[in-house]
């Protein structure tokens, strides 16, 4: 074995992330951003690369002489793991190399912490998804979690941004646990923790349930499945953006992976009932987040609130694969997987340069709230241009990628009739219908994105000094942007690199029957019941366009004079006019009002000095989470009777214990 | 493919591009006869656009560049949505590249442009406008896909010119699931294409306009290709209702001798059509704003409801 | 032929189901009562479909019963009666519609579940449509349950007479005669004494807003 393996490459460049964070503690400002990060982005770079050879090379495994004595480390590396390293890698080149421009402000003593932390994110990523046994995962889970959430709190002097911090803190915990017992449940007494045991051992139906939804709740809690998605839209906005990034686009992957991981791999078959679960959940998240992104006035919530969806999208695919791959439907198991993981590297893309965008607009004009922005495609035209990307291929437009993966979906529910079982087979067009409605409903949600940060006129004083992005935040968008256009023009070089997965997980792949009509046209079952060729699209579009130019300049004077706007003859024209953020939501909330927990101040005619004041609150949080907060706080007011002060006393509490304990073992 | 589909194709897309504008002219002109007026003549919109294109063009001072593209885009997507749809011949070569639930993502993709263009000025009509077209887009946009997925699993397939086929040439069948997809449908069309109830296209009455608010500040050029557009989608949905619902006629792959009947075919239908519209504006009253997420949202349980019907009736 | 007859059957059986998803989605009294007449219309010709196909002569008076009251009478009767009444106007929902329709939705995939294991053993050529007929039972009751107003309630109740009628005749092919007429003379009957109620509850209350029937509880 001298010949160098990917894993081999993995491991080098993980270590090398673990160095360089270490090393930014060391150096100094300047060679941190002109050193550390680009290193770092040539590591991911790195990274990307040896997963995609990993793609398509056997499996690899390794026994690490690390952790604790006759506990070494294990690692693996299959398909699975290949697939979202490169997810991984090709985001993290984009963020890195942005980071690089938009941290060039930052002090010393700050940056050189979020140098080790973020590095140190990476690193625990990526040993998640090569861990091989429960105790490397957990390890790196937990490194996972403690590093995000310092970076989260890089901020830490603002109150809101440490308690968003610890509400995530206290999630990813309870989580973590959940995961633990799940994994503990796995090892079916052999107490050998790996996971190549856990793949041998036959659990019971009941104990095999028990197992996959300990996972859906340990993981849920991390990838922010209702009703835990509680967390995501407090942490993602208090990060720094390239953080938001990485946590959006990267992180709530780690999650996808493991219910991946757990359901398909350490679990040998599935029941169909799990499938149901996961796809009704995963409609009332997409649901959920996309109603609550409508209504949002803050950019950084208001993707939050997208994640919710697109994670509540991949649920759906999980849901239906498991519900296939349960009935032995392996070929449609196969599209639905597809699509799930396509829309997870989808989603990384457009959603990292979402957060980027909304970086650089932050940057810019020091200001978060959409009720401030506007006009901002004439100050910023080139991070317009890219942010309009995103914003297209998120809404899940042609010819772009988030389009690509919601049409597999919805292929992979137009195949589905037939199942044996007749509620299952009614579910499915209310499914379907509910997935449309929430893809529709993102739609909703970019126009006003795009449109209340970008275009009409600015609606506060400042943006008039915003600047243009700087070369590097320049490269890293584009580098996420052309993801977004190549994944969506090119979905058949992309599937043939997801057949490996598909058939590690399923056992059938999609790839002979995608391209069997050629690379050029998408056919995932047969060509003449679905194709589709964003590239044929975009060509005939853009023909259209120019032979449409072509002939207006050919055959008409191209004359043009400026004036002021129209707008019916209305003579003033002030930017408070326009649609306010709440404004554009205002259909919204009003057509699901059963849903938002509304909280309004309207001021009487008569008020010398009229507020207003509305709010859109969770519902969840009054229903769940303060009557848990409530118990929390009633239980340990009990045991707070337990406490006087006097040492005596705590000294008899330790002593009956004692008895108590000796009385019982004997 | 051959080169005789490369001419059809060609055929429609030219046919399509030039027939469009007299539907719309045909339809006003019936709305004229019906409310006792003259009317204008069914070549009015030609002229329209002639007088348009000749015009100088006025650009708000704010205007970006995605104002000033916005036209071409939206012209595009509805020329290429409207030459999509087997109108005369199921032998369409640019068909299979794009399937029903690409031709709804087309129709996305221009209502999600105009939108912004008419938010670009940041007029407080143009605002209103957009929001209210995303109002009804996000609703009418699933009501859409999910006739559109009645009509796919009768007939197994997702590409329009394989349900065509089967809805034309295989044996006569009644499907009670298309009954309910083809009222859906007609609520759609009215939606989509700035229709009484939903919205007036001959008003420019501030309070209750939608599509006329979000193109205010277009003119000249750019707002005949905005007209000429949406003309093309008002033929697009046409042609989708009759290749759905009333497909007989449609001529064959190859089947050169079937062309003129299937023609003469499609005039007949699309002046039906045109006429039964414009039937249904002048019998039905425009409806306030909040009572439109309401007929969106009964068109969309509907289709929903056909669906269920296929799957449960199996019929 | 049989073939074609059962398509017809079920093309009507669809309809009926759209009528009544129309009836629960209207908000104005006049409009619902047409589309009960329409309601009734299809009603008739579907069970002159199966009076056909199966050759039960019977079903041809029934179908001929059924348009003349259900099409002609039951809603002269209802026309004159609001015209009396002057309750032309919008009808209040207690819900908005589309949450109403959802709830359609959710009734009807429950209706047909329910009935999946009887249409199994009907041996008729409308197998799959009893499932149809409950689902237009139970969505009247809905109509009944969403409206505060009185005359609704009725229209309602009569829509659910319908779905009761074409249970039976697709199902069974019908009823026996006897019983066809006294549900007849019943539902007559009925509507007229509504209709004396109608103007009670109006003198006592001064509308016909059945919420202030809450008053008349034990305080």
């Amino acid at each position: 074995m001298s010949a160098v393996t990917p894993l081999d490459l993995l491991g080098a460049s993980i270590l090398g992330w673990m160095a360089l964070g270490l090393g930014g503690l060391f150096a100094p400002r300047r060679a941190i951003l002109a050193l550390i990060f680009p290193a770092g982005a040539a590591a991911a770079l790195l990274v990307a690369g040896a997963a995609l050879w990993a793609l398509g090379a056997p499996a690899e495994t390794a026994v690490l002489p690390l952790g604790l004595p006759d506990l070494p480390f294990h690692l693996h590396l299959d398909t699975l793991s290949a697939f979202f390293l490169l997810l991984l890698g090709a985001t993290t080149v984009g963020i890195s190399v942005f980071s690089i421009g938009y941290f060039r402000d930052m002090d010393r003593a700050t940056l050189s912490l979020l140098c080790l932390e973020y590095h140190f994110f990476l690193a625990a990523m990526a040993l998640v998804f090569l861990a091989d046994d429960a105790y490397l995962f957990m390890v790196a889970w937990e490194t996972m979690a403690l590093s995000s959430y310092f970076l989260v709190t890089t901020d830490h002097h603002v109150p809101e941004i440490r308690r968003a911090g610890f509400l995530y803190l206290l999630v990813a915990h309870v989580g973590a646990i959940a995961i633990l017992m799940c994994f503990g449940v796995m090892q079916g007494g052999h107490g050998d923790y790996t996971f190549a045991t856990m793949r041998d051992a036959h659990l019971t139906s009941f104990w095999a349930s028990v197992t996959f939804l300990l996972a859906l709740f340990g993981f849920g809690a991390k990838a922010g499945i209702l009703p835990l998605h509680i967390w995501l839209p407090e942490a993602h906005p208090a990060a720094p953006s390239p953080v938001s990034a990485m946590m959006s686009g990267i992180m709530l992957k780690t999650a996808v992976y493991g219910i991946l991981r757990v359901t398909f791999d350490l679990l040998g078959s599935q029941q169909w009932w799990w499938g149901t679960v996961a796809l009704t959940l995963g409609l009332l998240t997409a649901l959920f987040g996309v109603m609550f992104a409508a209504v949002q006035t803050d950019m950084k919530r208001l993707l939050a609130y997208s994640s919710i969806e697109n994670i509540g999208i991949i649920l759906v695919g999980i849901g239906l694969a498991v519900t296939f791959h349960a009935f032995h439907k392996d070929a449609l198991a196969a599209l639905a997987l597809t699509a799930t993981l396509y829309h997870a590297l989808n989603h990384a893309f457009m959603k990292g340069l979402l957060f980027l965008g909304t970086g650089s607009v932050l940057h810019a004009t020091g200001e978060r709230n959409l009720a401030k922005l506007g006009g901002l495609i004439h100050r910023m035209p080139k991070l317009a241009l890219l942010v309009l990307v995103g914003s297209l291929a998120i809404a899940g437009l042609p010819p772009l990628n988030g389009f690509v993966s919601e049409w597999l979906l919805l292929q992979a529910f137009l195949l589905s009739p037939g199942l044996p079982q007749s509620y299952l087979n009614m579910l499915i067009p209310v499914a379907a219908a509910a997935l449309v409605l929430a893809a529709a409903l993102a739609g909703y949600v970019m126009v006003k994105f795009y449109g209340i940060i970008f275009l009409g006129q600015p609606r506060d004083e400042k943006i008039a000094a915003a600047h243009d992005i700087g070369v590097w935040e320049r490269i890293g968008l584009t580098w996420l942007a052309l993801g977004c256009i190549l994944l969506g023009l090119f979905p058949v070089f992309v599937i043939l690199h997801i057949d490996p997965v598909a058939q590690l997980l399923v056992g059938h792949t999609l790839g002979s029957s995608a391209a069997q009509t050629g690379w050029l046209m998408l056919t995932p079952i047969l060509p003449e019941r679905a194709s589709y060729s964003p590239l044929v699209l975009f060509l005939i579009i853009a023909v259209g366009i120019f032979f449409t130019l072509f002939a207006v300049k050919k055959f008409y004077h191209g004359r043009l004079r400026r004036g002021p706007a129209w707008d019916c003859g209305f003579p003033e024209q002030t930017a408070r006019m326009q649609d306010s953020a709440e404004g554009f939501g205002q259909p919204i909330r009003q057509i699901f009002e059963l849903f938002f927990g509304i909280v309004r101040e309207v001021p009487s005619p008569f008020d010398k000095k009229p507020h207003y004041h509305g709010e859109t609150r969770d519902r969840l949080w009054d229903l769940v989470y303060l009557p848990i907060a409530r118990l929390t706080e009633t239980l340990s007011a009990l045991v707070g009777r337990l406490q006087h002060g006097r040492i005596h006393i705590y000294l008899l509490y330790s002593f009956v214990t004692l008895l108590a304990l000796l009385a019982f073992i004997r | 493919m051959t080169i005789s589909a490369v001419l059809l194709q060609l055929f429609q897309d030219t046919l399509v591009v030039l027939i469009a504008p007299l539907l719309l002219g045909w339809v006003n002109q019936c709305r004229a006869w019906l409310q006792n007026r003259s009317g204008a003549g069914v070549l009015q919109p030609y002229r329209n656009l002639a007088k348009l294109f000749h015009k100088d063009a006025a650009l708000a001072n704010n205007a970006s560049p995605l104002f000033r593209a916005t036209p071409y885009i939206l012209f595009a997507a509805m020329w290429l949505a409207a030459a999509l749809v087997p109108v005369i011949a199921t032998d369409l070569p640019l068909s299979p590249a794009v399937d029903v639930i690409a031709l709804v993502g087309i129709f996305a993709l221009a209502r999600v442009f105009i939108s912004l263009a008419a938010m670009d000025i940041g007029t407080s009509f143009g605002t209103l406008g957009a929001r209210r077209e995303m109002l009804v887009g996000f609703l009418a946009e699933p009501a859409l896909l999910m006739v559109f997925f009645t009509a796919s699993i009768i007939s197994q397939s997702t590409s329009l010119i394989t349900i065509v086929e089967t809805l034309a040439h295989k044996q006569f069948v009644l499907y009670p699931s298309l009954a309910f997809a083809a009222v859906a449908f007609v609520m759609v069309l009215l939606a989509e294409n700035a229709r009484i109830p939903v919205d007036n296209p001959s008003t420019h009455l501030e309070l209750t306009m939608i599509h006329e608010a979000m193109i205010l500040e277009y003119s000249a050029r750019h707002l005949a290709l905005v007209e000429w557009a949406s003309a093309l989608k008002l033929l697009a949905y046409t042609t989708i209702g009759i290749a759905l619902f009333l497909p007989w006629g449609i001529a064959e792959a190859g089947d050169w001798g079937a062309l003129p009947l299937a023609l003469v075919a499609l005039f007949v239908k699309l002046t039906a059509a045109g006429a039964s519209l414009a039937l249904l504006e002048t019998i039905s009253a425009k409806m306030r704003i909040f009572r439109v997420p309401e007929f969106m949202g009964t068109a969309f349980l509907l289709a929903v409801l056909g669906m269920l019907i296929r799957f449960l009736l199996g019929s | 032929m049989t073939n074609l007859f059962g398509q017809l059957i079920n093309l009507f059986a669809a309809l009926l189901l759209l009528i009544a998803f129309a009836m629960l989605s209207q908000r104005r009294v006049l409009s619902l009562i047409n589309l009960f007449a329409f309601q009734g219309l299809v009603l008739s010709v579907s069970t002159a479909i199966v009076a056909w196909s199966s050759s039960q002569h019977h079903l041809y008076y029934s179908a001929a019963l059924t348009l003349l009251l259900k099409v002609l009478v039951l809603p002269w009767i209802l026309h004159r009666l609001i015209r009396r009444l002057n309750v032309k106007w919008d009808v209040e929902t207690m819900f908005n519609i589309p949450t109403t329709m959802l709830v359609g939705i959710a009734l009807v995939v429950f209706a047909f579940n329910l009935a999946a294991p009887i249409s199994q053993m009907a041996g008729t050529i409308t197998k799959g449509t009893l499932g149809i007929a409950m689902a237009s039972v139970l969505l009247s009751f809905l109509m009944m349950i969403t409206r505060s107003k009185a005359v609704p309630q009725v229209i309602g109740f009569l829509a659910m007479e319908n779905g009761l009628f074409f249970a039976a005749t697709s199902a069974t092919y019908g009823m026996p005669m006897v019983v066809e007429l006294g549900i007849a003379l019943d539902v007559l009957v009925g509507m007229f004494i509504l209709g004396i109620f109608f103007f009670q509850i109006r003198e006592t209350f001064d509308s016909l807003d059945l919420k202030h029937m809450e008053k008349l509880k034990e305080e």
